[in-house]
């Protein structure tokens, strides 16, 4: 509130034209200011539409409803080249919500523990850190997505020569383990699963990583309920050991607890229901695997890329944030008997988390829009998809490219919002 | 990225005015901007001095020579075949003289006019020998590569439709290079393009008999130049460069012969070379129109041969680009 006014003659007298009135002048430069933008956009409409008129190239958005043609390598959804081009749109959103989803989960894994690794009193493991470090934040992204799609995962054998593992071994010993410690009610229904296995199941080539596939029968619903209790209850029980532990300085292993609840709920669920999950192994036929789940390498190396390059600046941000935190702290963590790890999880990284989270969410911002780069391998993400093929075939860059930019504004500002709303949740509570 | 700045560049041109005849830009600059692949041997690619050479190259030679009486006038873009037609559109490119199929979408809704076939093709498939197929019905389950924003990345999708073949999985790359490059590594079975393509793409791969060509051809390719809507002048000089080009192979005017001819009695050299009539002022040009041609790049036969034909590594026999009167169907419209 300023309180010019009231000290000076009444307003009404002086309210006249005049440059030297601070107040009016911004508003008149304004005014004048938002005037131009709305004749530069509205003019910038005009002539696309008279242009686009005068070359006689279509416009609107019809063009959605159209069949697409073309087939697309990865789909999450059921697509097929009789679609629309609307359908195909989806197929590349998801296929870049996918690789950004899981490359934030993974930059984010990778760039704790090399920043941590960093600050570490071995000389090694400190040295093999910073190398990571130096490496990967100083080499463009695009070379590191080609890296490794053509110099690593190009150079493995093709799918006759597969490379083949087989997890029954691995799954028989966990169960007949289980069973002889006297949990068969977790043991039996992993010995089943492993017999339903025929050796190998999971295949390296140089078309991707072929593994299994689960095939859902009547009574699985069971498992998801299952899995969402033990969702909820580890959750429960994370609150509450939080709690008992800020009260009596107790520790409890919730994650540990958590975990095995995941793991050992569903799995009770599917033998109670008298295991409704069975296997579809995949098996060579003609050119390639028939059959099981197979993950493309273009995806496999644009995500690695990805998360490895993003993963070196998210370490230097852990790191910064990690020696915000002054050595008081963890000295007195020191001093009350508590040993380096919960020293590191308890005290030094909470407090670190105000100096992290802001230019994190930076990161994964950028992560995001990078992931536009997988066009080079052929991963057929949005940018691919949408501003490449349906571009090329329909020749609609107006509306395509504004679709395009609203969607990625829309991702990022999302994104952004998510960690705004974390950010107000680890920041400092000043009283 | 170069995707983005002619993405960025189409918007804002088609945003800003553009009106002006392309013919006079041309002249006004003294060159013509002409879009060219990104290096497809017999078609549009640079040699080791860096000075492009091929069939769609040459065409646009025969341009630049017909308004400039030099063959030399000319700006080469090279363009991947998705960013080909926004070069185009926003004005960055004259005329697109690139391997480009001519289909009704992009000669109606995408805003182009093509001006003739330069060359006629189809799409094949390119697979190594040591898989040892007969045809391209026995591909069930292949793993294919095709460069993404051609016709080909469509017919494929279709021919396997159409064929009831399943499990099969399409890779589309952005550049034909990359595209190659993921054939070479093993990443597909299969190649599939236009089958001139096919046969250069072959002779660059590291050892080219263990590649074999299918049989097959599952589509009609007819390549041909390009330019934009709205704009018939241009359109006229574009599409008669062309005819030009097949009725001097046709009436026997060569590069070598053309000042001879220019004296010839036959009514039909006299109008083409312009000693009869003034047909060239038709296309904003001057009388002499045709003779700039020949003299600079010689005829359709000629080009042919020197680029694409038997006697280059590509080995093509000109079959369906023969002239009509020699079993083809390259057929150029009366100068009259």
């Amino acid at each position: 509130m300023s309180d010019v006014r009231l000290s000076g003659p009444p307003a009404a007298s002086r309210r006249r034209w005049s440059w030297t009135d601070p107040k009016l002048r911004s508003s008149v430069i304004q005014i004048v200011l938002a005037l131009i933008m709305v004749w530069l956009v509205w003019s910038f409409y005009a002539n696309a539409q008279a242009n686009l008129a005068r070359l006689g190239i279509a416009s609107g958005f019809g063009f959605l409803d159209n069949r697409a043609g073309f087939a697309i390598s990865q789909t999450l959804i059921p697509y097929n080249e009789s679609m629309s081009y609307g359908r195909a749109f989806v197929v590349g959103l998801l296929n870049t919500l996918l690789v950004a989803f899981l490359g934030v989960i993974l930059a984010t894994l990778i760039g704790f523990v090399m920043g941590v690794a960093r600050l570490s009193k071995n000389v090694v493991i400190k040295a093999l850190a910073s190398a990571y470090v130096e490496i990967t934040r100083n080499l463009p992204p695009l070379f590191q997505i080609m890296f490794w799609y053509l110099a690593v995962l190009s150079t493995l054998p093709g799918p006759r020569q597969s490379w083949g593992f087989g997890l029954q071994p691995l799954f028989n010993g966990i169960g007949s383990g289980l069973s002889g410690i006297g949990l068969g009610v977790l043991g039996a229904p992993i010995s089943n699963f492993a017999a339903s296995l025929s050796a190998p199941s999971v295949f390296v080539n140089n078309r991707g990583l072929v593994v299994p596939r689960p095939v859902f029968e009547d009574g699985s619903m069971a498992i998801l309920y299952a899995l969402i209790a033990a969702v909820v209850a580890s959750f429960v029980i994370g609150r509450w050991a939080k709690k008992r532990r800020e009260a009596t300085g107790k520790p409890f292993p919730a994650f540990w607890t958590g975990l095995a609840l995941i793991i050992a709920l569903p799995l009770a669920a599917s033998y109670a229901v008298g295991n409704p999950v069975t296997i579809e192994t995949p098996e060579l036929r003609g050119f390639n695997f028939v059959g099981g789940l197979r993950v493309i390498p273009e995806f496999v190396s644009l995500l690695l890329a990805l998360a490895i390059y993003t993963g070196g600046f998210i370490a230097e941000i852990v790191r910064s944030g990690i020696l915000a935190v002054s050595k008081g702290q963890s000295e007195a963590a020191h001093s009350l008997g508590l040993r380096n790890g919960p020293t590191l999880r308890l005290v030094i990284i909470p407090q670190a988390m105000r100096v992290i989270v802001p230019p994190l969410t930076s990161q994964y911002l950028n992560l995001t829009k990078n992931s536009s780069l997988g066009v080079a391998v052929g991963y057929p993400d949005l940018f691919a998809i949408f501003a490449g093929t349906t571009l090329n075939q329909t020749g609609q860059a107006i509306e395509i490219i504004a679709v395009t930019m609203a969607v990625y504004l829309t991702i990022s500002i999302i994104t952004s919002a998510i960690m705004g709303w974390y950010n107000k949740r680890v920041a400092l509570v000043e009283r | 990225m170069k995707r983005i700045l002619f993405a960025a560049v189409g918007l804002l041109s088609l945003a800003g005015a553009v009106n002006a005849a392309t013919l006079d830009e041309v002249k006004t600059r003294g060159s013509v901007n002409c879009g060219v692949s990104q290096g497809l041997p017999g078609f549009s690619s640079p040699n080791d001095k860096n000075e492009w050479g091929g069939l769609d190259v040459d065409f646009c030679r025969a341009i630049a020579a017909a308004i400039f009486n030099d063959p030399t006038k000319v700006k080469f873009s090279p363009l991947s075949a998705k960013d080909r037609f926004t070069a185009l559109t926003s004005g960055a490119i004259d005329v697109l003289s690139r391997n480009t199929t001519w289909t009704m979408s992009r000669d109606t809704t995408l805003g182009f006019n093509f001006a003739g076939v330069i060359y006629y093709d189809g799409q094949g498939f390119l697979v190594r020998k040591s898989v040892g197929l007969k045809s391209a019905k026995e591909l069930q389950g292949a793993s294919i590569c095709v460069q993404t924003g051609t016709s080909n990345e469509l017919n494929v999708s279709d021919f396997f439709r159409a064929n009831n073949m399943k499990n099969g999985e399409v890779i589309a790359f952005g550049t034909l290079d990359e595209t190659v490059k993921a054939y070479e590594s093993g990443r597909c079975d299969v190649f599939t393009a236009d089958r001139s393509q096919l046969a250069a793409v072959r002779l660059k791969l590291t050892n080219a008999a263990d590649h074999v060509i299918l049989p097959e051809t599952i589509s009609k390719e007819p390549l041909g130049p390009l330019v934009r809507h709205g704009d018939d002048q241009w359109f006229d000089l574009v599409k008669w460069v062309y005819f030009a080009l097949l009725n001097a192979e046709e009436l026997g005017v060569t590069q070598k012969n053309v000042e001879e001819q220019v004296n010839s009695q036959n009514p039909d050299v006299k109008r083409l070379l312009g000693t009869d009539g003034k047909y060239g002022e038709g296309i904003g040009l001057t009388a002499d129109w045709a003779v700039r041609i020949i003299k600079a790049t010689g005829n359709y036969g000629e080009i042919y041969d020197r680029n694409v034909g038997p006697a280059t590594p590509l080995g093509i026999e000109r079959g369906l680009n023969n002239l009509w009167t020699k079993g083809g169907i390259q057929y150029g419209m009366p100068v009259r």
